[in-house]
């Protein structure tokens, strides 16, 4: 029971964030997350974003996944 | 089987089915499973002739690209279709619940007028019943509709061979989609539109094209791609294997269904066709196909791999490969 | 789509499953790896990766469906709400399909209660204050993601001031049957794929024990295929050098000591408490009801129902299943007497459920 999508804030008023995700937007409450901005991602379980998404932690994965897509490791 | 109606029953799923097998046609007819259609063949003097019959309840009536109305005519005029057939005429039966706005009448029964104008079909006859407030949601309309055939093919669902290739018109769930997100409660803000359309001329197309490579037709709706093609894949004993990568979803179709938990694959669809065709004419038909309006993302799913007990698989975009089922219950909203 | 797409890249799926293939090659027997979250369970079947694996490394699912773990008795519960007059029951989707013992919410539905599905508890809140007339219940299920969600839909009911907003709670913490199964000599779970969104809220130091003490190897896992081969090949690296340690491989989202705002709002609204879990019976303090201050919002206190002696459906293997001892396709009522549309088990009914996703994507 734990579906969770990430999804970018569009706009904040009193606590509550649209979100945006591929063009679709939904309200979310932000009463469990701190700090969160306009163009923000976070993520979005059963109309709260429960926590914020760390866009460079994020760019780290995906290095090491470019680098393990470079490395040899067996036939391409 | 349940001892009530649940609303799972009428999801176009595996429970319509079983209702369907078990008590529906043993009681009113005698008909196999592998030859249910979207339409009944009569032959009639000599001449073919398609029949189909379907009732239209969709909450809520007016949605994003089309309501109740043309959806009633472009469903009938499809399931015509899907047989091979040439919409001639439809009737029309209102059920109507106390209290409806007239506007909102007037509304629908132009679009029924414009939709049917627009396939070249004659609404023939008609009724209209009035139930108080509370005994029906604001609408319901049966169409029913009559078919001839301008050649001999016969095209169902039970002719799909090994190596055909599955083609479909266009993007997956897009009716679905516009009808969940425009209902109250979810508060989804998207924009998703009806593919609610006539496909019959397409179909004309596809036919001409195809003559008798075309091995099988049917629309995608209730249940989505994934019921149909186990419809398929049971009614022909065959296996079918799906690309998940080219499965065709519109950008906002997969959000919405990203956050609802939903598998498009899943999802109703009211203007799409699945034609499953011999592989050394999928090409010419998929060209054809893509000549027409309603078919110009039209592109090949899947094929039929092997002959078996009706099994549909999704080779999965990493590699892995999984079943796939027909809908079980309601397509229902989760977050688990 | 950012931040998921990109994690489904084939090229680099491929390239992982060498990697994995490589990490385990002078391994010598089998590794069991174990999902508690049915989130996971999906996502396997989904993009159908335990074909995609090494023989040697076996994918179980434990626990992890909270559907499932929830008793009999809890649907018996509410069904009995579902028939009190002036009570409408919000939900998640898949809890309306949940056999109890005699009925379940999508019967009562037919019958004439008034049963609804919502996607956030804020929606039976919003619905609360729009149906003064009526008792709103929401059925509280779930993991750390989704008790915080329904302490802060209780929260906003007061500030509201709503008197007529209620949950039914039977929400748990999933470290304490982790721990117990981890000590199952039978199981032999030998790395924990660790759930995503439960560690957002807990946190990665929570799996700590599990790590130091028990010696079994937790990965922090994302639900994207490219998160969960990572994170496989990062249990298989630990195993096979024979160590134990937490690791996160989906550290954009979960940090060390998790969301310490999500669990101060818990933390408010709920205290732990004993708590049975179907199949695997009573784990002390692994459950979370809801605390005195706030019992003015607690169904089973307000909202007194006679509730039904529960019934267990016979040969219903859920219990075995749920503790990975037993794969859905051993039990004698898979897809025989128990199937989607007719579920006896809960891990049948919960599109979460093993029994579901095999029925559902198995090949």
């Amino acid at each position: 029971m734990c579906l969770g999508v990430p999804m970018q804030v569009k706009s904040i008023a009193n606590g509550i964030a649209v979100c945006e995700i591929d063009g679709v937007r939904r309200e979310a409450s932000l009463m469990m997350v701190e700090g969160v901005e306009v163009g923000d991602f976070v993520l979005i379980h059963a109309g709260f974003a429960i926590e914020k998404l760390d866009e460079a932690d994020a760019e780290q994965t995906l290095q090491l996944f470019r680098e393990v897509l470079a490395s040899g490791g067996g036939p391409a | 089987m349940t001892d009530i109606i649940l609303l799972g029953h009428g999801s176009g799923g595996k429970l319509s089915h079983q209702l369907l097998d078990e008590l529906i046609i043993p009681t009113l007819s005698g008909v196999a499973q592998r030859d249910q259609n979207d339409a009944a063949v009569l032959n009639h003097g000599g001449q073919r002739l398609a029949f189909t019959t379907d009732s239209y309840v969709v909450d809520p009536i007016f949605f994003p690209g089309g309501n109740i109305g043309d959806l009633a005519i472009n469903g009938t005029v499809n399931d015509l279709a899907m047989a091979g057939a040439r919409p001639v005429a439809v009737s029309v039966g209102l059920i109507l619940e106390e209290g409806l706005p007239l506007e909102d009448l007037r509304r629908i029964l132009a679009s029924m007028k414009q939709a049917a104008q627009s396939a070249g079909v004659a609404i023939v006859t008609g009724d209209t019943k009035v139930v108080p407030r509370g005994k029906a949601d604001k609408i319901f309309i049966n169409t029913s509709g009559i078919g001839v055939f301008d050649h001999d093919y016969e095209v169902r669902g039970s002719g799909a061979r090994v190596g055909d290739k599955i083609l479909i018109n266009g993007s997956i769930g897009d009716h679905g989609m516009a009808i969940l997100a425009s209902r109250e409660g979810l508060d989804l803000e998207a924009d998703i539109r009806t593919d609610s359309a006539a496909l019959h001329e397409l179909v004309a197309e596809i036919i001409a094209a195809g003559g008798e490579a075309v091995h099988a037709l049917r629309d995608p709706t209730r249940g989505g791609v994934a019921t149909t093609l186990k419809e398929i894949a049971l009614q022909s004993q065959v296996d079918i294997t799906l690309e998940e990568a080219a499965q065709p979803v519109r950008q906002e179709v997969a959000g919405a269904c990203a956050i609802l938990g939903l598998d498009p694959l899943f999802v109703a669809n009211e203007g799409k066709l699945l034609a499953v065709v011999a592989p050394e004419a999928a090409e010419s038909v998929l060209a054809v196909m893509r000549r027409h309006p309603h078919g110009a993302e039209a592109t090949i799913i899947g094929e039929v791999t092997g002959a078996s007990d009706g099994k549909v698989f999704m080779r999965t975009a990493i590699g892995g490969l999984r079943a796939i089922e027909m809908l079980a219950g309601e397509q229902l909203p989760r977050i688990c | 789509m950012k931040y998921s797409s990109e994690f489904r890249d084939p090229a680099v799926a491929k390239k992982l499953i060498e990697q994995i293939g490589e990490a385990v090659a002078g391994f010598d027997g089998q590794m069991t790896l174990m999902e508690v979250c049915g989130t996971h369970t999906m996502a396997i079947y989904q993009h159908g990766i335990r074909a995609l694996l090494p023989k040697s490394i076996r994918l179980i699912s434990g626990p992890g469906c909270p559907v499932c773990v929830t008793p009999v008795s809890y649907v018996d519960h509410a069904v009995a709400l579902a028939r009190r007059p002036g009570t409408l029951i919000t939900t998640f989707g898949d809890m309306v399909r949940v056999p109890g013992s005699s009925s379940s919410l999508q019967r009562e539905k037919a019958r004439g209660a008034d049963v609804r599905i919502v996607y956030s508890p804020l929606d039976a809140v919003a619905l609360a204050e729009k149906t003064p007339e009526k008792q709103i219940v929401f059925l509280g299920v779930g993991f750390e993601t989704t008790t915080p969600t329904v302490a802060g839909a209780i929260l906003e009911a007061r500030r509201r001031g709503l008197s007529n907003f209620f949950a039914l709670c039977a929400n748990k913490t999933i470290p304490g049957p982790m721990a117990a199964l981890a000590g199952d000599p039978e199981l032999k779970v030998d790395g924990y794929i660790c759930p995503a969104h439960v560690s957002a809220i807990i946190g990665a130091e929570a799996y700590r024990p599990l790590a130091e003490q028990l010696k079994v190897p937790c990965v922090v896992t994302g639900f994207e295929p490219l998160d969960m081969l990572q994170g496989v090949l990062m249990l298989a690296r630990q195993i096979v050098a024979g160590e134990a340690r937490v690791e996160t491989q989906y550290s954009r989202i979960v940090k060390p000591g998790g969301n310490p705002k999500a669990r101060a709002i818990l933390e408010e609204v709920f205290e732990p408490c004993d708590t049975a879990w179907r199949g695997i019976g009573v784990i002390p303090q692994s459950g979370l009801k809801i605390r005195e201050s706030y019992a003015a919002f607690d169904a089973e206190r307000q909202l007194p129902v006679a509730v039904e002696e529960p019934r267990e459906a016979k040969g219903c293997m859920c219990g075995e299943i749920l503790k990975g001892k037993v794969t859905p396709t051993e039990c004698p009522l898979f897809r025989q007497a128990c199937t989607p549309e007719n579920p006896i088990g809960a891990c049948m009914v919960s599109s979460e459920g093993t029994c579901a996703a095999e029925y559902k994507y198995g090949t």
